[in-house]
């Protein structure tokens, strides 16, 4: 069967077949999707998913902490992405099974719609998903995706030339949107030649640590207009080089994306006598990691932050459920058997640590579905609440 | 945690348990949850996705099999009665319980998966894995003691409405899905005064556009799509939901209603501790002997103690927990309800003409094993 159907394109009568409401509606309640999937996962009519075709490891050495570049080919349900963007990434962990989804930037060309897309990660400690990708992900792995999506973009297009200086302040993995930037601007022609100047300034722990350093060698030495500055080691971002970079960086469309400490000096660098940031500054962020509680040995002692994210408020972690904490701050969450079993009152923890209270264990797992009724909260935790 | 000792029809109710024994069991009930808890991962996932491809293929043959005339009509309809009993029992209810939320796809997540019936899973998760699945078998709060249609229970106040009961239990049977649908606008509840008309406003649009889907699906576009065999696509559209009826019916009934299952009232069950939760889940349901398949289809209700004692793990898990329960039943001196379906089916068959009429007593149900609770018998 599967041999005599090829993937729907996406504009073909099949994919157009597959997306019409009478599909929907001969395939209610369950969509079409979950009709598809069963036979081939890189057919479908509105899920995205992809196929990983290679993994390319991108820093030498035996650093603990490697990076590598998957390029993936998405289903024909992709729409394409501007430079910048991210993709959400979801993978079924082998053992657990169960899927973890992420936020990583695409690495690539401004893409089309079902063009192939890169993703380079570097796999994190702690992290899980990118750990797993870096690691484990192989060519015929299978990840869900989400369309492109955020607005940290180039704005700039060969089709609204304009003469703007771009500069690109960059630390550690958070290089990839400004090289997707890069990538796509030299990709259309849009170089030195036609007047227009790129600055890219990069942060990196040390050579060997340093992503894409061949790419970036090459352009830096071709006729191109674009300067690229790497900083290894323990040099620090200083307001005074920047000036020295880019006298006018006040005035300059400039993209940041790096760590916490990185973005902390530019952010300074950027605000005005009031603390008021240039607008010209755009910033990717990561989500703030919420820090673990500070327990004694014997689990006793409990310190740390509750906060309910829709409704503002928080208090401090009681060790009594979740839904008792939100009911005493006055919140009006819905619930049920309040005693683990009917799944009424689950939500979304955001970040941080929680501790199921009949199971005694702990989880830090970020966008986690939890029971509020059974779930107390093991240090400081956001609630989507 | 406060337990009246002196009431002595309590302490018979429990089969003699004391307040320290009632707490024992639930945690030896806790430790059992546990162990299967963290043992959850691939091959859970694994047997769900296989059963979701078998109810997916069986669907699309039975919607194939519709377009051969004459010789296609019976397995079309065979096949479309199994997809529905499938997606309706060992993937729907047990999906909707929240049993494989714990693997993160939003395919399979309690809040996301809707079933092939009439009523909407919103509504259905609400009365079911709230209401019944925390009051079970109180007199009074649980909604399924006779879905508020029949007398199933002496503690039933009898009326001259229930002469019906055998009536009232072939209809429920034969329009199953429907009586499901309706179930949550709670009838009974606003002829006794207990709920406002308008308390159902809210309900009824949700209610609508899963009627509206379905029919659509099943009686007009499928059918249409077979061209001149309309009629028969048509006709075999509702058989399939009418055989879907008829088993999900004769299952359920049999999970709380077959001699010797115990019904609990509002004061018995008003200081409740976790151990005492877990006794009334036990005494409160009975299971159903049967092979492999008949567990499968029966999407593993066939274990309803073991669902009613851990409805939030997957039901692939029950037949493996029975042991465990089985054996932990007897050592407390407590009666485990199993037996064939035909037999439990006949004990609720007896029940439904036996209580449509006034008077009745509940039966105590059998007890293996030394058949009361000891230090031995718990030592061992």
């Amino acid at each position: 069967m599967s041999a005599l159907i090829s993937p729907p394109a996406p504009g073909g009568p099949v994919g157009r077949l597959l997306r019409s409401r009478l599909a929907a509606a001969l395939a209610t309640p369950h969509g079409v999707d979950r009709y598809l999937e069963r036979f081939n996962p890189m057919w479908a009519a509105h899920e995205v998913r992809a196929r990983v075709v290679s993994v390319h490891r991108e820093t030498t050495g035996t650093d603990s902490a490697p990076v590598a570049t998957l390029t993936l080919q998405p289903t024909s349900t992709w729409r394409g992405h501007r430079a910048g963007q991210h993709v959400l990434v979801g993978v079924e962990l082998p053992g657990s099974a169960k899927r973890l989804t992420r936020a990583f930037s695409i690495s690539s060309a401004a893409s089309a719609p079902g063009e192939q897309i890169t993703l380079t990660i570097r796999a994190h400690d702690e992290g899980q998903v990118s750990a797993y990708l870096v690691r484990q992900a192989q060519p015929g792995t299978i990840l869900h995706l989400s369309q492109a999506q955020g607005e940290f973009t180039l704005h700039e297009s060969p089709a609204t030339p304009t003469t703007n200086h771009l500069l690109f302040i960059t630390g550690g993995s958070g290089i990839t949107p400004a090289m997707s930037m890069v990538r796509t601007l030299l990709r259309d022609g849009y170089d030195g030649h036609a007047g227009r100047k790129v600055t890219f300034l990069h942060f990196a722990r040390s050579a060997e640590d340093q992503i894409f350093a061949d790419e970036l060698a090459a352009i830096a030495a071709a006729d191109n207009g674009v300067d690229v500055h790497l900083r290894h080691g323990d040099a620090l971002f200083s307001a005074f080089e920047l000036r020295r970079l880019v006298p006018d960086y006040r005035e300059t469309d400039t993209w940041l994306c790096g760590p916490a400490g990185l973005v902390e000096l530019v952010k300074e660098a950027y605000a005005d006598a009031e603390g008021v940031l240039a607008p010209r500054l755009r910033m990717e962020f990561f989500k703030p990691a919420v820090a673990r509680a500070a327990q004694s040995a014997d689990g006793a002692e409990l310190s740390g932050e509750v906060t309910f994210t829709r409704s503002g408020a928080s208090a401090p972690a009681s060790g009594t459920s979740l839904l008792e904490q939100a009911e005493e701050l006055g919140l009006k969450p819905e619930f049920g058997c309040r005693m683990g079993i009917c799944f009424s009152c689950t939500r979304t923890k955001t970040a941080g640590t929680v501790r199921n209270v009949l199971t005694g264990e702990e989880s830090s797992l970020p966008d986690e579905e939890i029971r509020i009724c059974v779930t107390a909260a093991a240090g400081d935790c956001h609630i989507d609440l | 945690m406060s337990i009246d000792t002196t009431a002595a029809p309590a302490d018979e109710k429990y089969h003699g348990l004391t307040a320290e024994q009632i707490e024992q069991l639930g945690a030896e009930l806790d430790g059992l949850r546990q162990r299967v808890l963290a043992d959850l991962g691939e091959a859970d996932a694994e047997y769900l996705r296989k059963v979701v491809t078998t109810q997916r293929k069986m669907e699309i043959a039975g919607r194939a099999l519709f377009y051969l005339p004459v010789i296609g009509w019976v397995p079309a309809v065979a096949c479309l009665s199994v997809s529905k009993i499938l997606d309706n029992m060992e993937i729907g209810h047990n999906v909707m319980h929240g049993q494989y939320d714990f693997l993160g796809d939003p395919a399979f997540n309690s809040r996301m998966f809707d079933w092939d019936t009439v009523c909407p899973g919103e509504q259905w998760k609400y009365s079911h894995n709230y209401i019944h699945h925390t009051f079970t078998n109180i007199v009074g709060k649980d909604r399924d003691v006779g879905y508020g249609i029949l007398r199933m229970d002496p503690d039933q106040k009898w009326h001259p409405y229930y002469l019906g009961n055998p009536l009232y239990a072939f209809l429920l049977m034969t329009f199953f899905e429907w009586g499901v649908a309706l179930h949550d606008l709670e009838v009974e509840n606003i002829v006794s005064g207990k709920r406002k008309l308008a308390d159902n406003k809210p309900l009824y649009p949700g209610l609508m556009r899963k009627i509206r889907r379905q029919a659509l699906k099943d009686y007009v576009l499928f059918p249409a799509l077979t061209g001149p065999l309309f009629p028969l696509t048509f006709a075999g559209n509702a058989v399939a939901n009418l055989v879907r009826n008829v088993w999900a019916f004769n299952i359920i009934f049999c999970g709380h209603f077959p001699a010797g299952v115990a019904s609990f009232s509002e004061e018995e069950t008003a200081d409740e501790t976790r151990g005492h939760w877990y006794l009334r889940q036990m005494l409160g349901s009975a299971n159903i002997t049967g092979s492999k398949l008949m567990h499968l289809m029966s999407g593993n209700l066939s274990h309803q103690i073991e669902h009613h004692l851990f409805p939030d793990l997957p039901a692939r898990r029950y037949p493996e927990m029975a042991v465990e329960v089985r054996e932990i039943c007897e050592r407390y001196g407590l009666p485990y309800n199993t037996g064939r379906l035909h037999q439990q089916l006949f004990s609720v068959f007896k029940k439904i003409v036996r209580y449509s009429l006034p008077g009745g007593t509940a039966k105590p149900a059998p007890v293996r094993g030394p058949g009361a609770v000891t230090d031995d018998s718990l030592a061992a």
